[in-house]
């Protein structure tokens, strides 16, 4: 009886003692979930989510004060990889899509030089100095709108990134309806389609056929 | 199997074969009987300023300049990059988007030149006929300022393929003139037509390369591009150093990675390059282009083009200049025919159907293709998948297409990628033999572009985050700044404190009688009175202004106020 007590006991001081030390030895600096939720927020850093910026939100679903579908530019998208990560459920998203990406444009008639936005864009991307005319480094601009409200001649508003040949995507095959034109298309792969093409591996049948 | 017995000269090479592959109906007779013809100058030219992959061209010069052929139009941005040059002297008239050969039919930033018809040559580089006595880099910046790029539809910028690193030299360079694709036949028409100028050009690029052997790959059906390169090989004396290797006619054996199996029997790894291996694969139109370059001096401002298939009236191959309209070559090929119903830039297998023939050719377009509907009909709604496993028969590149079917279309875009979504090479052999008619190539399309929009939109992210730490870091370092400054004026206060304090106990030593104002009284107590004092009149004022404000209901004015009104009337 005491034998076996004895050595449970041991286990336990020896694994705690092992733990103890783990948990000293090896110690994570920060919060590495909010450090993986935060790689996949867009980092636009809207605060449409409530919070101010994407880093806090991270925390706050970290900590479980968050619902996962409170990113707006992630979509649906981001609100899936959050379930994924986190093991929870995925709920409602209200814009099913991502919206598209947008970069905000400012107009150089209207622009009186205030300065506020430079003081609301999170990212710096918009240069400008007192009355000087200010513009927007397109490339830097993360299209979160935050520039808009404080803008007191309303000259900001936002606009669609244009699609180049450099960014458009294939679209994703849709099942196309039976009667289309013939035409361009109703093949948009330029999928050629002889009749007489063979393949090097043999009639189909034998290659199908189990080996005996 | 890795051991390749090398027997300079020899016909009887020993082959490989790769995996899967189609043999197709050539069709190269329709066009390849003919030289190719030049095309006359057209009255206008469209000159993309991105040609080849990697950085825009930027554009260097102005709206109503004059530019002569040869000219430098658009300068390269970064070290992947090329120049765009003037095809022809004439006037610049627009610098502006027009369509370009794309899948997507969008526009893309292009020079326009109108031909004033005379094509008065820039003053060009000078040739370079000892190029053997020339250093390497001084050739790969002769290529790099004649913009040549891979003329054998990718497009890479030839300069940085030829510079492959020191940690793997490059020991043999093959040159695919295999040209697999259906009906394209200008590779064919270069090999007869200018067999020497690619040999030439070939021997440059060994030059450049210091590599010990080159194998040209050609297919069998092109016996006279064959015989014709034997021949230009025999008469430079180089039978030493380039093997021309009649290879069997196999869709798609003009693949790199499949020539490359095909002539060494090596396999490139997957997610890398031939140079890996110690090889390296360039057209043969690129060959001929530095050759020109080089020899010559001229920079690519022209090309072969093949017009073929049964829509137009007279298919045959073309000498045109960057820039030509595609409706150019199709009216030289008499018109388009009635029952003309697709017309698909590239081959019938790797091409992409385009809306309009208002699109000019580029570098690195080799065919106007324009099918009628009997040669490309249409394969009518896809089926379910019956997992007859065809596809993966013949696949060249040995992939699982119908698992990246399944991943590709359920939009997981991850496991489509464990399963090498990026060594398809978009060859069309599976689609082509598919019983279900699953435009399969359209769903790896779909995901690849999908997985590169991915990525770019994580580095955006990372970068925006790292822009957003970097601007909360500068606020808070204002702000700490800022705190300094506020406890160095209150440091400096004491002095300042010491004399109201004296002043403030005068007043205060008058009214109660006590002795006040001498150096007796300590310093701490003199400071505690001040304070309360200077506390006592803050509280007091406060009160005093609360009273007479709240009935005006006045703001507090701000550092903004100005700025606000300011606004205001602009408004």
């Amino acid at each position: 009886m005491l034998i076996p007590i004895a050595a449970i006991a041991a286990l336990a001081s020896l694994f705690g003692l092992l733990l103890g030390y783990s948990a000293i030895r090896f110690r994570v600096e920060g919060d590495p979930i909010a450090d993986q939720i935060d790689a996949l927020l867009p980092q636009s850093q809207c605060g449409q989510c409530g919070y101010p910026g994407c880093r806090p939100y991270a925390e706050a679903v970290a900590a479980g004060e968050a619902e996962i579908n409170g990113c707006a530019p992630g979509g649906e998208a981001t609100m899936l990889a959050l379930a994924d990560l986190l093991g929870r459920e995925p709920v409602e998203v209200d814009a099913q899509a991502a919206p598209p990406a947008m970069v905000a444009i400012v107009d150089e008639q209207a622009c009186i030089g205030c300065t506020k936005c430079l003081q609301a864009c999170p990212v710096d991307a918009i240069v400008g100095a007192a009355k000087q005319l200010h513009g927007i480094i397109a490339s830097e601009c993360t299209g979160c709108g935050l520039c808009i409200d404080p803008c007191p001649v309303d000259c900001i508003h936002l606009e669609p990134v244009p699609e180049t040949t450099a960014t458009w995507k294939w679209p994703y095959p849709v099942p196309r309806p039976t009667r289309q034109p013939v035409n361009q298309s109703a093949n948009p792969s330029g999928q050629w389609q002889p009749q007489a093409a063979v393949p090097d591996v043999g009639p189909p049948d034998d290659a199908h056929r189990p080996a005996a | 199997m890795n051991f390749i017995p090398f027997h300079a000269g020899s016909r009887q090479r020993k082959l490989w074969q790769f995996h899967g592959g189609l043999h197709l109906p050539d069709e190269k007779t329709l066009s390849n009987t003919e030289p190719a013809a030049p095309l006359p100058l057209p009255s206008q030219l469209v000159i993309p300023l991105q040609q080849h992959i990697g950085t825009p061209a930027r554009a260097c010069v102005a709206v109503g300049d004059r530019v002569r052929t040869g000219q430098v139009i658009g300068e390269p941005q970064g070290p992947v990059s090329a120049p765009v040059h003037a095809s022809t002297s004439g006037v610049v008239t627009a610098i502006e988007p027009r369509a370009v050969p794309h899948p997507s039919g969008l526009q893309a930033p292009c020079v326009i030149i109108d031909a004033d018809g005379l094509d008065q040559w820039a003053e060009l580089p000078p040739p370079i006929p000892a190029f053997k006595q020339t250093a390497a880099d001084d050739l790969r910046q002769r290529i790099r300022q004649s913009g040549i790029v891979g003329m054998g539809g990718a497009s890479f910028p030839a300069d940085v393929k030829l510079a492959p690193g020191g940690e793997h030299p490059v020991e043999t360079l093959i040159i695919n003139g295999a040209e697999c694709e259906p009906y394209i036949t200008c590779d064919d028409r270069l090999m007869r037509e200018h067999a020497a100028d690619i040999i030439d050009g070939v021997h440059i690029m060994l030059h450049i390369l210091d590599a010990r052997r080159c194998l040209v790959g050609i297919e069998d059906n092109k016996p006279e591009a064959i015989a014709a390169m034997r021949q230009a090989v025999s008469a430079a004396g180089l039978e030493r150093l380039i093997e021309v290797v009649c290879i069997p006619t196999l869709y798609p054996s003009g693949g790199e990675k499949q020539l490359i199996r095909i002539l060494t029997g090596k396999e490139v790894p997957s997610h890398d390059i031939p140079a890996r291996i110690g090889l390296l694969v360039q057209n043969v139109g690129t060959a001929m282009a530095v050759a020109d370059a080089v020899l010559r001096g001229r920079p690519l401002i022209e090309r072969l083009v093949t017009v073929s298939g049964r829509g137009v009236a007279h298919p045959r191959n073309f000498r045109v200049r960057i820039g030509t309209p595609a409706a150019a070559l199709v009216a030289a090929s008499g018109g388009y025919r009635p029952d003309q119903a697709r017309l698909v830039i590239g081959g019938p297998m790797m091409g992409y159907a385009v809306e309009s023939d208002a699109i000019p050719v580029t570098k690195s377009l080799n065919c106007v293709l324009a099918l009628t509907s009997a040669e490309s009909p249409d394969p009518g709604p896809a089926q379910p998948c019956i997992r007859c496993g065809r596809c993966a028969e013949v696949c060249p590149a040995r992939l699982l297409p119908q698992q990246l079917y399944w991943h590709a279309r359920a939009k997981d875009l991850d496991k489509v990628q464990d399963y090498n979504l990026f060594d398809c090479i978009e060859c069309g052999c599976c689609a082509l033999v598919c019983p279900s008619h699953i435009p399969l190539v359209q769903y790896y399309r779909y995901a690849k572009t999908e997985s590169w929009a991915r990525e770019r939109e994580k580095q955006a992210a990372e970068h925006a985050r790292q822009r957003h730490a970097a601007r909360e870091a500068r606020l808070q370092r204002l702000e700490r700044e800022r705190q300094a400054r506020l406890r160095q004026k209150k440091a400096a206060a004491p002095a300042k404190a010491t004399a109201a304090g004296a002043k403030a106990g005068a007043r205060t030593g008058a009214k109660t009688g006590a002795v006040a104002g001498t150096k007796t009284a300590s310093q701490h107590a003199d400071r505690q009175a001040a304070i309360e004092a200077a506390r006592k009149r803050a509280a007091e004022r406060r009160q005093a202004k609360a009273a007479t404000a709240d009935p005006a209901a006045s703001p507090p004015p701000t550092a903004n106020a100005g700025q606000e009104t300011n606004a205001g009337e602009t408004r």
